[in-house]
């Protein structure tokens, strides 16, 4: 166990050392404007002597050495036109609470609506009508099937002019978060449900819970302590990147509903071509994203140690 | 995005399982047939006969399978009339162009005209026709949908069978895999349309830069499963080419999940447009694209009479997409020799 997390540790640092540098090279080809707050009113000699002095003139090795050196002493620049001259940190480090509770609130929402749908539509499969897996099936297929771009937006429309919902996001009022955290929860829901259905069916007809059912067990302990246990396995998964990802919000719901936290900053800093804040933000983006698929691993193993004994190659 | 690629993983999975099933029946066969196979058989002039000929084709009971769904049919019809009525639209009577701005009798724009005879779908804020609009935008976002689903074929493909066929490949293939995989997807997206110049090929690059990552992954993992099957051993130690044993025995196993993938690649793309537009750095608006406009839809949605602006393109767009989505099922289902038998 020991051995197998350590080995996938380094191999997590080694991928992130490979991604960042990938990143940066790509970060190099950023248009300049992005290093001055008005370029139009700078002159040509003006703008050599900020890219100097900045170290962008340097060799591409020379500059990936600073940028490594920064990273390690926890130094990610500053601002250079969403707040002038403020530390990039200080920047993210205001907007991941805000991120974080509109994240966790509406993970918690989608893992419950996710788990009760999913328990529903496997339940259902065994009556006659099949109601739940009816249901559970359009709304699996409308979620899957429509760009996320569309039903938030539809989400948006339809909650501020029929429910009159607030359209924006304010930090102080409560019914304003319903909108983004139901946008946010109901993708991860259909996705969760769809998951456990299948899974719980899966396990419903292996011979151990055949064995349990000839035994005369109820089938309602059966489903509680074997089938959806058991089920369960394999999303743990990804339960700590989706825990993760609460820190850097979502992209779209953030700046859809202009919530100031880490996803609409993202938006704004490309809309308004920050380039050092962009590279920070896309640093740490990798890094969380990283980081989740390891604990997400290495929860697994914790959960499932067969994982760690037998591994097979290169599909994991 | 990622939920596409689940689905096309589950039913990877699914082929797996199938698989496994599949040996467990044959095992079976053996030992039950065993008495049958040894006993004395009456003669019958008739059974001698019979040849091992079967009129089954392939292509011929997926083509059946599918027009049985009768869901699928009615949405491959709606497809179908879209696709090609987007593609004749600007050469019909009557047609305005895309990015001709209307004005009215003083010189003034006809902007933000709701719909009606002159203008269909009315039309925008700077006086353009949405009717003419929408269309044009349904055939740049197809045109990158069907580009970004065709590059991840032949590029997955391709990649997947060298992964799983070439042993000496395996290794690099699977390190470079694994770092690709793990960048995440939109963030490329994002940065590659903010570092290079806004436009179609832009986009289309970005997508498919790591688009081709899953289904290679699929195709390699599903070679090497049926790779040393029987079959295959016989083939090569008959001397069949390397390239004609892929072709012939182990890609006609994989159509069903090849073509689902790009079935859903195509509204996966769709969306990716949209999304990227949104955030700005997308398509500019003279280059109409179902994404900008219903971003520009969405920045009149306040006001009451011009919700038609947004609604028009979202209405088309769920459309395409629900189309894609569940003809690709369907036909991944019809396109399952298992369901043929009955």
């Amino acid at each position: 166990m020991a051995k197998y997390i350590l080995k996938r540790v380094l191999r997590a640092f080694i991928t992130l050392f490979f991604i960042i540098t990938i990143l940066f090279i790509l970060l190099q080809h950023m248009p300049i404007e992005g290093y001055f707050e008005n370029f139009d009113k700078v002159s040509p000699a003006e703008i050599q002597v900020k890219l100097t002095s900045l170290g962008l003139t340097d060799p591409l090795p020379k500059q990936l050495a600073r940028f490594y050196k920064d990273l390690f002493h926890g130094d990610l620049g500053t601002s250079n036109i969403y707040r002038m001259g403020v530390d990039n940190l200080t920047i993210i480090a205001e907007k991941v609470p805000v991120s974080m509770r509109i994240g966790l609130i509406s993970l918690a929402l989608s893992l419950l609506m996710g788990f009760a749908l999913g328990i529903w539509m496997a339940y259902s499969t065994r009556t006659t009508f099949k109601i739940g897996e009816r249901l559970g099936t359009l709304l699996i297929v409308i979620v899957q099937a429509i760009p996320s771009a569309v039903y938030y937006i539809l989400i948006q429309f339809m909650g501020s002019q029929y429910l009159k919902m607030p359209m924006l996001f304010k930090e102080d009022n409560p019914i304003s978060y319903i909108l983004p955290i139901f946008s946010l929860s109901i993708g991860s829901a259909a996705y969760y449900a769809m998951w456990l259905r299948r899974y719980m069916v899966d396990e419903a007809n292996r011979d151990y819970v055949k064995l349990a059912r000839a035994k005369g067990v109820a089938d309602s302990t059966i489903s509680r302590r074997h089938v959806f246990r058991n089920a369960v396995i394999p999303m743990v998964q990804y339960i700590p990147g989706s825990i993760l990802g609460t820190l850097v919000g979502s992209l779209y719901v953030e700046s859809l509903y202009s919530i100031p936290g880490m996803g609409g900053l993202l938006v704004t800093a490309i809309k308004r071509h920050d380039n050092t804040l962009i590279r920070a933000l896309v640093v740490i983006f990798a890094v969380i994203s990283i980081l989740g698929l390891l604990f997400g691993d290495i929860l697994m193993a914790i959960v499932d140690p067969r994982i760690s004994l037998v591994k097979k190659e290169g599909s994991r | 995005m990622v939920i596409f690629r689940r689905r096309a993983d589950e039913l990877g999975d699914k082929l797996n399982a199938k698989l496994e099933q599949e040996l467990d029946m044959e095992t079976l066969l053996a030992q039950e047939g065993e008495e049958k196979l040894f006993s004395f058989a009456e003669f019958s002039s008739e059974a001698s006969e019979k040849g091992g000929y079967s009129n089954y084709s392939y292509w011929r009971s997926t083509v059946r399978a599918f027009l049985r769904n009768k869901t699928a049919m009615f949405f491959l019809f709606l497809m179908a009339a879209t696709l090609i009525f987007s593609l004749i639209q600007p050469f019909l009577p009557g047609q305005k162009d895309a990015l001709l701005i209307h004005n009215g009798e003083y010189g003034l724009p006809l902007n933000n005209i709701p719909p009606g005879k002159e203008f269909w779908f009315g039309t925008n804020a700077i006086g353009q026709d949405l009717w003419a609009r929408i269309w044009a935008g349904t055939r740049t976002s197809l045109f990158i949908g069907f580009t970004v689903a065709f590059v991840e074929a032949v590029v997955g493909i391709l990649v997947g069978v060298l992964w799983g066929y070439v042993r000496k490949l395996d290794f690099l293939f699977t390190e470079l895999y694994n770092v690709l995989d793990n960048i995440p997807q939109t963030l490329l997206l994002i940065l590659l349309s903010y570092i290079m110049r806004p436009g179609v090929s832009t986009i289309i690059f970005a997508m498919s830069l790591t688009g081709w990552l899953g289904m290679a992954r699929f195709i390699r993992n599903q070679i090497i499963i049926i790779r040393d099957r029987d079959y295959n051993l016989a083939s090569r130690c008959l001397g069949v080419p390397t390239g004609r044993i892929i072709f012939r025995n182990l890609l006609p196993y994989l159509v069903s999940v090849i073509t689902l993938r790009m079935a859903l690649a195509i509204p996966g793309a769709i969306g990716g447009e949209v999304f990227v537009t949104y955030i700005g750095i997308g398509l500019p608006v003279s280059i109409p694209s179902l994404g900008n406009l219903l971003q520009t839809g969405r920045s009149v949605m306040q006001m009451a009479s011009l919700r038609y602006q947004m609604f028009f393109p979202a209405i088309l767009l769920a459309v395409i997409t629900v189309s894609f989505y569940i003809i690709g099922n369907s036909f991944a289902d019809a396109a399952d020799p298992k369901s043929h038998v009955n």
